[in-house]
Parts: C-alpha cells; sequence; structure tokens
C-alpha cells in the first residue's frame, strides 16, 4: 500500500480552514446529538446549502464531524436525563442513567467519551487499510454489477430499517419512483413532468432531503413538546476510574469490531451496532443481571460501536459509491452537489478529498474527546431552549437555505410538500430513510441496469453469468426471500421469544 | 381552604416556601407547593430536583404540615397558572417570593409577582428573602 497519499492528506486537513470546519462540524454535531428529534441526518440535509459556497473536501469534512460528533452527543442526555438524543443511544439509557443515579453520571460520561475515540480512531485505522483494497477490487466493476449493488442495498437497508419490512419497501418503491421523474437519460422522453418546466431536470436531492428529514421532523416533534421538563443536573468527577477502565476495556475493544462490521453492511450504522454490541455484551457477561443497574460496560460498549459505525459506513460511500444508510445518502447528495461522484475511482482521482476526510476524522476525534467532557453543562443548556423557539428558527433557515441553492420558489414549495409528507411517514410509522436512500441510488440503477441491459441485448440472465453480479444477485434473492420463508415456517411451530433489543430498533435520523 | 406557594429553587422561592409554611401552620390547613416550569423545553431551570423536593416535604412534614407538591408545567403565563391552580385548590392564600427588579427591567420583563397580585380574587402574601 502507498502511503504517501495518506500523509498528503494529513497535509490537507491542517489546512486552518479544514481545522476550522472539523471544528465547527464536530461542535454542531454535539449539539444537535443532545437535542432529541433533531438527528445528523436532518441536520446535514438543513445544512447542504452551506456547503455550496465551500471547497468539497471542506464541506464533507464538516458533515462528516456532524455525523460522528452526533454520537458523542447523544450519549451526554441518554446518561444525564434518559433521553437518548440520538437514536444510536436509546441503549446507554439503561445502564448510563442507572449509573447517573448512583452519582456516577461523570463516570459513564468519561467511559463513553473514551470508548467513544478509542472506537473512532479503530475504525478509521481500519477503514484507512481497507478502502482502498475495496475501491481497487471495484474499478472492475461495471453496470451489472452496480445493478446489483444498488438492488442489495437498497432492499437491505429496507430490510434492516425500523417500522415494518413492508412499509420500507414502500417507502423505497416511492424513492425510486420519485427518481424516474424529469427527463430519461437516454432517450430523452420526459416523464412525470406534466409540462412543467421545473420538474424537467427531475427532483432535485437537496429539497427531498431538507424536506422529509429537516422539516419532517420538526414538525413531528413539534408534536411531542408536551413531554414533561426535567431540573437540571450537575456533573462531577468525570475522570473514570482505573478499575473501572479495566472493567470496561474489553466491551471496547468488541464494541469497535461489532461496531465495524456493522457500520459497513448497508442499512447497518450507528443505532444497530449499538444495539447489536450491547447484547453482546450482555450475553458475554458473567453477571447478565448487573446490566440495566449500571453496568460500566452497558455505557462502554454501545457508544464505541455506534462511534466506530459511524466512521465505517463512509467505507461503502466512498469506494463504491453506495450510500450504507440515510446520512450517508444526504452526504452522498453533498458530494454530488459539489461535483464529485463518490465511486471505486475517487482513491485514485481525487486522493486529496478522499484521505483529507478520511483523517479529518482523527482530528475531530481528538476535538470532541477534548470539548466532549468539560462543556457536557454548556451542551446541556441547549435543552432550555423551548422548541416553540427552536423549531421556527429551524424552519426559517431551511426554507431560506434551499431557496439560495437555485434562487426557486418551486424548491420551497417541493421541501414543503415534502416536509408534510415526512410528517406523514413518521406518524404513520414508515421510515424516510429507505425513501431517501432509494431515491439517490435510483438513477444509479436505472442507468447501470439498462446499460447492462443494453450489453446483454436485453437478455436479463446476463446478470447471473458474470461472477461478481452473479453472487450479488442470489445475495439479493436470499435477501429478499428469507425473511418471508422464516415467517412462514415460525407459523408452523410455536412463536419464539422474540429479543428484548428488537423492541428497541427504532431508525431516528 | 389551602395555602397556595408559588415555589422556585431560588432564594425568593424559598423565603416563599418558608412564609407558606408557617402560614400553613398558623391557620392550621393543607400546604400545596406550585412549581411549575413553562412548557416545551426538556429541561427547566425553574424545576425542583427530587432531592429537593424530598428535603421541602420532609421540612413539612417535621412541622407537622400536610403538604402537596404540583410539578406539571404549563402553558401560556405564569401568572394566570398560579391564579388558576388558587382557584381550582381553594387557596385561603397565595404566597410568592419577590425579588428586586429595576423599573427599567420591569418595563422590559414585565413581572408575574405584580400580575399575580393584581390578578388574584384572594389575599396575596408577597415576601422578600
Amino acid at each position: 500500500m502507498d502511503f504517501a497519499p495518506v500523509l498528503h492528506g494529513f497535509g490537507v486537513v491542517l489546512e486552518p480552514t479544514n481545522l476550522l470546519y472539523c471544528l465547527i462540524g464536530v461542535v454542531i454535531g454535539m449539539l444537535i446529538g443532545v437535542l432529541p428529534g433533531l438527528g445528523p441526518a436532518a441536520t446535514i440535509a438543513i445544512l447542504l446549502p452551506v456547503t455550496f459556497g465551500i471547497e468539497p473536501v471542506t464541506a464533507v469534512i464538516m458533515l462528516a464531524g456532524i455525523f460522528y460528533g452526533a454520537q458523542y452527543g447523544g450519549t451526554i442526555t441518554s446518561v444525564l436525563l434518559r433521553l437518548p438524543g440520538e437514536a444510536s443511544s436509546v441503549v446507554t439509557v439503561f445502564d448510563g442513567h442507572a449509573m447517573a443515579r448512583q452519582g456516577r453520571a461523570g463516570t459513564a460520561l468519561g467511559i463513553a467519551a473514551i470508548g467513544s475515540f478509542v472506537g473512532g480512531t479503530v475504525s478509521i485505522i481500519a477503514l484507512t487499510l481497507v478502502a482502498p483494497l475495496v475501491a481497487g477490487f471495484a474499478l472492475d466493476f461495471g453496470p451489472p454489477e452496480y445493478t446489483a449493488l444498488a438492488l442489495l442495498g437498497i432492499l437491505l437497508v429496507a430490510t434492516i430499517s425500523s417500522g415494518g419490512r413492508l412499509k420500507a419497501v414502500i417507502a423505497a418503491c416511492v424513492g425510486l419512483l420519485l427518481a424516474t421523474v424529469g427527463q430519461d437519460g437516454f432517450t430523452g422522453a420526459e416523464r412525470f413532468t406534466f409540462d412543467n418546466l421545473s420538474l424537467a431536470d427531475g427532483l432535485d436531492f437537496v429539497p427531498i432531503a431538507m424536506g422529509l428529514f429537516g422539516l419532517g421532523e420538526i414538525l413531528y416533534n413539534l408534536e411531542e413538546r408536551h413531554r414533561a421538563a426535567q431540573a437540571p443536573v450537575a456533573v462531577a468527577n468525570v475522570w473514570p476510574s482505573r478499575a473501572d477502565l479495566r472493567q470496561s476495556s474489553g466491551a471496547i475493544g468488541r464494541g469497535s469490531l461489532v461496531g465495524f462490521v456493522l457500520g459497513i453492511l448497508p442499512g447497518g450504522g450507528a443505532t444497530l451496532s449499538s444495539l447489536a454490541a450491547y447484547a453482546l455484551e450482555k450475553r458475554r457477561a458473567k453477571h447478565p443481571e448487573r446490566f440495566g443497574k449500571g453496568a460500566v460496560e452497558g455505557v462502554a460498549a454501545p457508544e464505541t460501536a455506534n462511534n466506530a459505525a459511524a466512521t465505517s459506513s463512509f467505507i461503502p460511500l466512498l469506494t463504491l459509491g453506495i450510500p450504507a444508510n440515510a446520512t450517508m445518502a444526504v452526504i452522498f447528495g453533498a458530494l454530488l452537489i459539489q461535483g464529485v461522484t463518490p465511486g471505486p475511482q475517487l482513491v485514485e482521482q481525487d486522493p486529496d478529498l478522499f484521505w483529507g476526510v478520511v483523517n479529518s476524522m482523527y482530528i475531530g476525534n481528538i476535538l470532541l474527546l477534548i470539548m466532549s467532557i468539560p462543556l457536557v453543562g454548556l451542551f446541556v443548556k441547549i435543552l432550555k431552549v423551548r422548541a416553540t423557539i427552536l423549531a421556527p428558527v429551524t424552519v426559517l433557515i431551511t426554507l431560506i437555505g434551499v431557496y439560495t441553492v437555485r434562487n426557486s420558489v418551486f424548491d420551497i414549495g417541493l421541501v414543503i410538500v415534502f416536509g408534510a409528507l415526512g410528517y406523514l411517514m413518521k406518524k404513520l410509522g414508515f421510515d424516510p430513510g429507505p425513501l431517501v436512500l432509494a431515491f439517490v441510488l435510483g438513477s444509479l440503477l436505472e442507468e447501470s441496469l439498462r446499460r447492462s441491459l443494453l450489453i446483454f441485448d436485453g437478455d436479463a440472465t446476463g446478470f447471473f453469468t458474470r461472477p461478481i453480479s452473479g453472487t450479488l444477485f442470489v445475495a439479493f434473492l436470499l435477501v429478499a426471500l428469507l425473511p418471508p420463508l422464516r415467517t412462514a415456517l415460525r407459523r408452523r411451530r410455536p412463536a419464539a421469544v422474540p429479543s428484548e433489543t428488537a423492541t428497541q430498533d427504532k431508525e431516528l435520523v | 381552604m389551602t395555602v397556595l406557594a408559588a415555589y422556585l429553587p431560588t432564594p425568593e422561592g424559598n423565603a416563599a416556601f418558608t412564609a407558606a409554611l408557617a402560614e400553613a401552620g398558623r391557620r392550621q390547613e393543607r400546604l400545596v407547593v406550585l412549581n411549575t416550569p413553562r412548557e416545551g423545553a426538556l429541561v427547566s431551570a425553574d424545576l425542583a430536583d427530587e432531592d429537593t423536593v424530598a428535603a421541602l416535604v420532609e421540612r413539612a412534614t417535621a412541622a407537622g404540615v400536610d403538604v402537596e407538591f404540583r410539578q406539571e408545567a404549563h402553558a401560556g403565563d405564569l401568572a394566570d397558572e398560579v391564579v388558576r391552580v388558587a382557584e381550582a385548590v381553594d387557596a385561603s392564600v397565595i404566597v410568592i417570593g419577590l425579588r428586586r427588579r429595576s423599573p427599567v427591567g420591569k418595563l422590559i420583563m414585565g413581572s408575574a409577582a405584580q400580575r399575580i397580585l393584581l390578578d388574584a380574587d384572594r389575599p396575596v402574601l408577597a415576601v422578600k428573602p
């Protein structure tokens, strides 16, 4: 492996502008991590217009900072207030808040920060080693492979997502349908444009993401503002003792591994990996009954895993051009806006961007570790802001932001329409994640599908004649057919006991 | 009949609680402590935490006064809420704590205490820390 571009990437990160935006990104990330409701996907979507005027590297460094910074921030409210600020911190509530009740809130936060730092760093190192290999492998991919990959990605996200598989598949299909609006790239025919000039170029990604995630999320949260307030809490004694560190070191190690692996998988992401890491620790523990009553491992494992996953979910995006979860889909959109097409050629063609972003995560994690502990009190203060103030300001920023992108009032209308759609989807238990992901992948899927059908002369069995696309399609069929088969089998046998973590599996974006 | 104390975890609030406790003992009435944050925020500095509430309840019990704590969030104006609760619990007196506020400060910020004094249809006892 050639390390010269890796080192050069550090040069890119250490430019003052990039350092500044990295800092801005992680601070925003922590802030919105603390705020329940506003997740990283929503924030990145709202901030998409801001990234317009800045360099692509700088923009992605900031957006990535928001994503992994949010994983740190979510812990704070989980531990102190029993309010998971982020979906990926839901399991931290069990032991984190129990520790806080025992007067060990500081220890829980300290362990979480250290675990997050270790998990993030381990994941970046693995990313540095793995990503070029994957990209090199993917350079041979042709249209059939991309078809298979895009299909598999959409399906996996739909399968793993919350709110029922059927609903997720429906959302994904709507996303694919929306992706077909506009001019057909091959024949030039207009589709679903209703003779409207604004639709001739197809729907833009920015208003859709801003509407579904930004506006939809805000509307949905306004409903929950009657949640009872809590008294502020003081935090003292943040440094974990040596015994706590020794006790949680194993959990941190395993959490890093679980997080890294699950983060790469489409649909995995931070939430799933934190659940998996918690379940793993509970199963491995000699005294599982300690969990839920303030076990240090119960904080260390999920917090490590969600940070590791947040980092490793950049691998499929930066090497294959396939976003692994909703937040990555928004970052994918940000890259497209900047004129950068993520994919296997990125490492070779734009090493500054690739390594700049990867290496910025080291800096970002160090910044977060430094900030997270002393500034806890400051971040909790933001919870005192009432929703009646926060929501209108956010909506205003969203609408002004989307207008500045193309100076188009039509886009404002789109945001409002998709905001209403996002709100209704959330209310009816649909996850907007698969919709956005399918929309992003839709054009890629259509283009590569039609291109490969041209290669195969319209013979669909051609997909199975190529080894990689064949394997991917078999995997696709397995993922598609296995769950219905299993339910059919289970119906014959008495119902199995569902795992207790399954109920917590809620992807909040 | 009850004694209603509008409580905040501040010196003024503590003064109000102390005065209300004495008043409830003197009148042989139940003490209702209203500690209501404004709705909408997840954390409110106006809300007393569990330890403070427990300590206050203990003080009341030691003084032989029956005490009830109300901590639900309120919408709209605090003064309206106090007056409303006073009616609901049929308070014979409302006890509030006053803080010093300059004329300019009062012009800008208004004064919840003044509104309670003017709006309430029953005696109000205003105390200072």
